[in-house]
């Protein structure tokens, strides 16, 4: 603490820097403070709000899980493998972050429309994205799958690669050296990720309202009730959210700060 | 239960990676052989290391286990236990966890891998870290740690690369003496790898001597430039590269006992030598060229070691002159040219050679 005030210099860097955090925290929590804990209940006893949140829990869940099953082969690459254009495909990992969601939104709607060649072969099998939850799944995996990539590429890139080449010699298969070395290894990294990419898929707004506006996410009931309600009406939806998202954070911090034995 | 033991034959190797290649590599390891492949600190050891277990593509050439043409085998088909130099242990993993890794792989019942891990960890004096994480040994146990993961599958080969190199001095001594001990107690055909040249006359049934070079701004090249005995290394290096890389010195096999006046005295082909160690048995004793005091009369002095000697070979490198005294065994003494002329040295003079005990090195 005293290290924090050292100096002048440093006094007014503490003062700067609490601006920001100030900046962060007073928002939330005076949105968490002016809902008393019975609206807070009776919030979450409306079907709709209720189903809503439900509803975003699923949809970035299977999000979640179609990036794993991509997502960590591809980290692995990555990560281990040198090949001609690994450095394009980094690029593309990371777009998703740096566009704006409701041009992403967009650009889906260009490929998974409903005139559009997969937008029509997937309907051969009852599966449409305009306006569905199928549409809401591949919003929120476009714009959060870098969190994924990224931390379980970080987390591969960790594992010393003799290890694998070790195991190899002692009779595993590459499949058997992956299973039983890389990916126990990899594999707090890799869940601090989901966890991250989950969270992100919950807020996602900009992506899915374009996609599909209906059946609503909680951030699209959220911004339909302060549109056609006010804020008196859609602050204890906002509250609950930012309430389920802190925890979930929580959970994410604790994960990732527990370090992995060390080799 | 043991699988047949590997010879190993390496023809016409060529393996060429991004940073580092191989050239042409030809070894012939016999079936029960500790052969050591000694070259200065860099990439290539590792790279033959593990082109022989399986772990690059080879650019051309073969290479044969026990007579089958293995170039082509996935590592988990050979059959090839490996060692690296900072052990490469499963941190996730508990020592028995480790040990039993390829064992697991092997659909082995429960109790069969028990007893086998128990009995190599008793081999190898680790039966008490069984439960510990590797994160919490030191070198030497965790050493030990990765020699029981590699030995427990019984393979037909064993590859150590630089396996002591990491350790302090005193835990690679003994180590080192261990490594001798279960080569002779299960005979694995063992290559292992060291720019250390006491650990390769230490261990070495022969010694393969690798040269690298670069060749353009990043790659480095590795060839082997002479394969022999440790006496054919040392005494006849086959070119400027191996003996400077091996120096002149002076070494040794012979039996250390303890004598009555506290030191002990290596019997080398009939002339005992005094030193200071505390090892008994077969060893290896080197005296440094120039430790050694050479005199044309015997000198009362302080050495314990004093022979009287005949000048075989006067050999000039400018300002210092290395002389090879037949006492019989050959010693190189090292003296500058200007005494060579004042004592006016010739090839079969009689001469007497002496230096302490203290200037001994046995290992």
């Amino acid at each position: 603490m005293r290290a924090l005030f050292a100096d002048r210099m440093r006094a007014a860097f503490v003062v700067l820097g609490s601006l920001l955090i100030l900046f962060v925290a007073w928002p939330l929590l005076r949105t968490i403070t002016a809902t008393g804990p019975a609206v807070l209940w009776q919030t979450l006893l409306d079907e709709e709000v209720r189903g809503s949140i439900l509803l975003t829990f699923q949809a970035s869940f299977i999000a979640t899980g179609l990036a794993f099953v991509c997502g960590v082969p591809l980290a692995y690459l990555l990560a281990w493998v040198d090949f001609p254009g690994k450095r394009l495909v980094e690029g593309v990992i990371d777009v998703p972050i740096v566009v704006p969601h409701s041009a992403a939104g967009i650009a889906l709607l260009m490929v998974f429309g409903r005139r559009t060649l997969l937008g029509q072969a997937f309907s051969i099998f009852g599966l449409k994205f305009v306006s569905a939850f199928p549409g809401i799944v591949i919003a929120m995996l476009f714009v959060s799958l870098s969190f994924l990539v990224n931390a379980a590429r970080e987390g591969f890139e960790a594992v010393d690669p003799r290890l694998e080449r070790v195991a190899r010699t002692l009779g595993a298969s590459p499949w058997r050296a992956f299973w039983g070395v890389s990916f126990p290894l990899a594999w707090r990294s890799i869940l601090s990720g989901m966890i991250l990419m989950w969270a992100r898929g919950l807020s996602e707004f900009g992506a899915v309202i374009i996609l599909a506006y209906h059946p609503m996410v909680a951030p699209v009931l959220l911004y339909e009730r302060f549109e056609s309600f006010g804020l008196r009406y859609s602050r204890p939806v906002a509250a609950l959210m930012i309430l389920i998202c802190l925890a979930t954070f929580v959970v994410l911090r604790l994960t990732a700060g527990r370090k992995r034995g060390r080799a | 239960m043991r699988e047949e033991l590997g010879s190993v034959q390496v023809r016409d190797l060529g393996v060429d990676l991004e940073e580092f290649r191989l050239c042409d590599v030809n070894l012939d390891v016999a079936a029960g052989e500790y052969f050591v492949i000694l070259g200065p600190t860099g990439a290539g050891k590792t790279v033959l290391l593990e082109t022989i277990a399986g772990l690059h593509r080879p650019l051309k050439g073969r290479i044969l286990l026990a007579g089958e043409d293995i170039t082509h085998a996935p590592p988990e088909r050979r059959g090839i236990g490996f060692v690296y130099q900072d052990y490469a242990l499963f941190p996730h993993l508990s020592v028995a966890g480790n040990i039993a890794f390829g064992l697991k792989l092997r659909k082995m019942g429960r109790g069969d891998i028990e007893e086998r891990v128990t009995t190599i960890g008793r081999l190898l004096g680790i039966e008490h870290l069984l439960h510990r994480r590797p994160g919490t040994l030191s070198g030497g146990e965790a050493q030990r740690v990765a020699l029981a993961r590699a030995l427990v599958v019984e393979p037909r080969l064993l590859l150590l690369d630089e396996p002591l190199s990491a350790l302090d001095p005193e835990t690679r001594e003994a180590l080192q003496r261990e490594l001798g001990r279960i080569h002779r107690e299960l005979g694995t055909t063992t290559v292992h790898v060291t720019h250390d040249f006491e650990e390769a006359v230490a261990l070495g049934d022969r010694i393969a001597v690798l040269r690298e070079d670069r060749v353009g701004d990043v790659k480095r090249e590795g060839r082997i430039v002479q394969v022999g005995t440790t006496e054919d290394i040392f005494r006849r290096p086959a070119n400027e590269f191996v003996a400077r890389f091996v120096g002149v010195r002076n070494v040794f096999r012979g039996q250390a006992h303890t004598a009555e006046d506290g030191y002990k005295l290596v019997m080398v082909n009939g002339v005992e030598i005094a030193a200071v160690t505390e090892l008994e048995g077969s060893v290896h004793a080197s005296v440094r060229p120039e430790d050694i005091v050479l005199s044309r009369q015997p000198l009362l002095s302080s050495a314990r070691n004093a022979f009287r000697g005949q000048i075989v070979d006067i050999s000039d490198r400018g300002t210092i002159v290395y002389i090879t005294v037949r006492i019989p065994p050959d010693f190189i003494c090292m003296i500058t040219r200007r005494s060579l002329e004042e004592m006016e040295l010739r090839e079969g003079m009689g001469v007497h050679v002496a230096f302490k005990a203290s200037a001994v090195h046995v290992f």
